[in-house]
């Protein structure tokens, strides 16, 4: 075990756990986008900036990757803590002015309404964190999307900007994602999602549309479960 | 334009030259970009498939770095240095000079598929700004005359001097 303090207050934590996690049990509410439990990571949104103190050093670091450390002096709400927090998000509203989580975020962090920035329009509600891309290969496995070209023309997507063939219209990347970027549309029988089409599968007992079709299918192969059992929404099973 | 069966084949041919490494992927579409003068669709799908990396992590890859492109060039690729030295040099105008010699902007090919035109931010040869490489021939102190003289000699079809 690892002791150190938090916004004054004594905490003891497991070794190697990040300082983010030691905070949240201590009761300290550090703002995040990309860190998220099903997935690697990758301290890519920069929101969970904190100040560490070790000696007579004060060092800004990302919270979500940092371990904690024995005396360990932590302070997530300094002045100068708070300032970077407020030009980061700045910078991110200013690339994705629509999005309605970073705009509740900049109420709450008190970030001045007036941008600084000449706001983006291309770029949709995308802040690149990479999360979706993270939970299509460690999680799903099929590694259908991923970032393409680079600087301020990187965007997300499957490869050659066209329909996914290994896509299984799981929507694990909707899910994950902390901004809403990813649309996937459902009506009836049909999914929409990165370009493509999916069928669903209606559940064999209630008739309800609850997966699509290859989502099932991939299950079925990886696990070996007969299609048949599958084609049972949760609910019925 | 080459057939897919022949693409693949040359893919498949390439990715074994690195006995399947996945960390060979940069060098793998390097030699796919020699072979065929850009990156194929159907080549990046064999060399993923051959080297058992998922497409999406070849495309960012070969999206990432301007050294490839995914569109067919030309015979001939014309690539004005735009580093800070032969910007101060003139690069501009050599770039405007280029544009109007062969009536494309840069990122495009000619219609006859002889002459790609692109600019790089720095080839490390700053001592000879500004320069302009073509293909692999390094060309420095260029001037207007020097593009009118250089492009005409290639587009007569012979070789480079």
């Amino acid at each position: 075990m690892v002791n150190l303090i938090i916004d004054g207050k004594n905490v003891t934590a497991q070794k190697d756990t990040m300082v983010l996690e030691a905070a949240r049990s201590a009761g300290v509410n550090i703002p995040t986008l990309c860190a998220h439990e099903a997935i690697s990571r990758s301290g890519s949104c920069r929101l969970c900036v904190v100040e560490v103190k070790k000696g007579n050093r004060t060092r800004i670091v990302t919270s979500c990757l940092y371990p904690v450390e024995e005396g360990l002096i932590v302070d997530t709400r300094s002045e100068r803590v708070q300032n970077v927090r407020r030009l980061v998000l700045e910078l991110l509203l200013a690339r994705c002015p629509k999005s309605e989580v970073l705009q509740k975020l900049a109420a709450d962090l008190g970030v001045d309404p007036h941008p600084r920035f000449v706001p983006d329009t291309d770029k949709g509600k995308c802040i690149l964190c990479r999360s979706c891309v993270r939970v299509c290969e460690e999680v799903v496995g099929v590694s259908a999307i991923g970032m393409s070209s680079r600087g301020s023309h990187k965007t997300v997507g499957p490869p050659f900007k066209e329909a996914s063939s290994v896509c299984i219209g799981c929507g694990a990347c909707v899910y994950v994602c902390p901004t809403g970027h990813i649309v996937m549309q459902s009506t009836g029988d049909k999914r929409k999602i990165w370009r493509r089409t999916f069928k669903m599968q209606a559940c064999e007992k209630c008739g309800k549309y609850f997966a699509p079709v290859d989502q099932l299918k991939f299950i079925s192969k990886k696990t070996g479960t007969p299609y048949k059992e599958l084609a049972v929404c949760t609910e019925c099973r | 334009m080459t057939n897919v069966s022949e693409i693949r084949k040359k893919t498949k041919l390439i990715v074994k030259k690195y006995s399947g490494d996945k960390s060979a992927l940069i060098a793998v579409l390097q030699d796919i970009q020699e072979a065929f003068n850009y990156l194929p669709k159907d080549a990046l799908a064999t060399a993923a498939k051959a080297l058992g990396i998922p497409v999406s992590r070849v495309y960012e890859v070969a999206t990432f770095y301007t050294a490839f492109s995914l569109k067919p060039r030309g015979e001939h690729v014309v690539k004005i240095c735009m580093g800070t030295a032969c910007h101060v040099r003139g690069a501009a105008a050599i770039q405007d000079k280029m544009e109007r010699t062969l009536c494309i902007k840069p990122g495009e090919t000619t219609p006859d598929r002889k002459f790609s035109l692109e600019t790089v931010n720095c080839v490390g040869a700053c001592a000879l700004g500004p320069v302009v490489v073509i293909n692999t021939e390094y060309h420095g102190q260029m001037t207007m005359a020097k593009v009118d003289k250089i492009i005409g000699k290639l587009k007569e079809g012979g070789a480079q001097s």
